[in-house]
């Protein structure tokens, strides 16, 4: 098995998404690894000294190599443990959707959630129009590049846009609770069931945080602001 | 013969990064030229979520995203490799494509800057992406971003500066001050005087006397 077995670091944080798409990519190919959880307003020595450009989590240690940004680490994953399950399909036009979608996800959808929570009145109502129709193009764009994708509750093995959609929807409940409002349901049917049947995967319910811990978070990051 | 077709727009950094990489593979493709404010119909059934340049059409099938393309490209072709063999080198150089992509608003923030104040705050976000350049990427003073010969890296910075630097005499700013910026100066001078891309390097000249009027158009100089 060569070097493969060697030292493997996660620096993280239990509620980075972002950290969670690298644990579950790690787990899925059955990759044992060493968890080092980051205290991200106290940031260690280490992580600074492993991503001194951006001084984020993740970052992926490898034989006392640094890897930073989910998208590069889970590219790296399959490449270096290159047997099944595969994160990204084999065929080069369809690995250049995955990018593609992965890529809308990093650059629209996950920079709009953040701000939804703190939002009030006409601005969030937009906020959530806007997310509602970023939600709408992703199942349109998925369902035309990937139509077997939505039969993964047949048994199908996860890959990079399942682990993606699973890490950010896996607690949409919450984030609905918190910001008021339903942006994962039944109006873009084929995201609906593939959020839900993601939520039952096993691995995904190993990894990612429970509904109250994520409500209690995402509390924390409003601040208090008068209505508008 | 390939069957591909390049939707693209003529002096966009984006559409070019393409034409290097099919002209570095030795590629032939049928160009289209796009008008941005008149998008062809095909154009916005290829890239329906975007609607942007540069779309590589392969038998009929649309790849978007320049360096999406340009990785598309280099699987499929590997002569002259613009991807590291080794995951490691890989890795690493999809995190220097990333930073360019980080980079890349720094373009439209300075083009449509209105005054002197958001003009300054683009010009120093642009140099200070330029600065982590520098230091951590040309420190042994390599002469191309991926070592002896250029790279998916050298391709994602080589567009981008160089319409930085056609945007410093269109907004009247200095950018990339050589005595700043030593090793990037050196940089760009070795990746713009490279093979083929020499012979595809974008007409600096021309893309002034198109941008200029229509810069007057919607800024006229006070």
């Amino acid at each position: 098995m060569e070097d493969k077995l060697s030292e493997v670091v996660l620096f993280g944080s239990w509620y980075s998404p972002y950290t969670s798409r690298v644990k579950l990519a790690l787990k899925l190919k059955g990759i044992p690894f060493k968890y080092v959880e980051e205290n991200l307003s106290n940031k260690s020595e280490l992580l600074l000294k492993y991503n001194p450009i951006h001084k984020k989590v993740p970052v992926l240690l490898h034989n006392g190599m640094p890897i930073c940004e989910s998208l590069i680490i889970l590219e790296y994953i399959d490449e270096v443990w290159n047997h099944a399950p595969k994160l990204l399909p084999e065929d080069p036009y369809q690995r250049s959707r995955v990018r593609f979608w992965a890529n809308y996800t990093d650059q629209k959808i996950m920079p709009a959630s953040y701000p939804l929570l703190l939002l009030k009145g006409e601005k969030k109502q937009k906020a959530i129009e806007d997310m509602e129709e970023m939600q709408r193009v992703l199942e349109e764009g998925i369902k035309q590049d990937f139509p077997e994708q939505f039969s993964f509750f047949n048994g199908k093995t996860i890959g990079l846009l399942d682990i993606f959609m699973g890490v950010n929807c896996y607690n949409y409940k919450a984030f609905h609770e918190v910001t008021n409002s339903e942006i994962i349901g039944p109006k873009n049917p084929k995201i609906f069931m593939w959020v839900n049947a993601l939520k039952e995967h096993p691995l995904m319910k190993d990894t990612l945080p429970p509904h109250d811990k994520v409500v209690a978070m995402l509390k924390t990051m409003i601040a208090p602001t008068p209505d508008v | 013969m390939e069957d591909l077709k390049l939707h693209g727009f003529w002096y966009s950094p984006f559409t070019v990064r393409v034409v290097w990489t099919l002209k570095l593979k030795g590629l032939s493709y049928e160009n289209i030229e796009e008008d941005r404010s008149n998008k062809s119909p095909q154009l916005l059934q290829y890239n329906p979520v975007h609607k942007k340049t540069p779309v590589l059409v392969h038998g009929g099938k649309p790849i978007c995203e320049s360096m999406v393309i340009v990785e598309y490209i280099d699987e499929l072709w590997p002569q002259n490799p613009l991807l590291p063999h080794d995951p490691y080198e890989r890795a690493q150089a999809r995190f220097w494509v990333a930073f360019a992509e980080q980079m890349v608003p720094v373009i439209p923030a300075l083009v449509y800057s209105t005054n002197a104040e958001e003009k300054e705050k683009a010009v120093e976000k642009a140099r200070e992406h330029l600065k982590v350049l520098e230091d951590h990427c040309l420190a042994d003073k390599r002469k191309f971003f991926g070592g002896d010969k250029l790279n998916i890296v050298d391709i994602a910075f080589g567009s981008l500066l160089e319409f930085l630097i056609t945007l410093e005499d269109l907004k009247q700013v200095k950018i990339l001050v050589a005595e700043k910026f030593p090793l990037l100066h050196l940089w760009l001078d070795n990746f713009k005087n490279a093979p083929i891309i020499k012979e595809n390097y974008p007409d600096r000249e021309k893309i002034l006397a198109t941008m200029k009027p229509a810069m007057e158009r919607r800024f006229p100089s006070s």
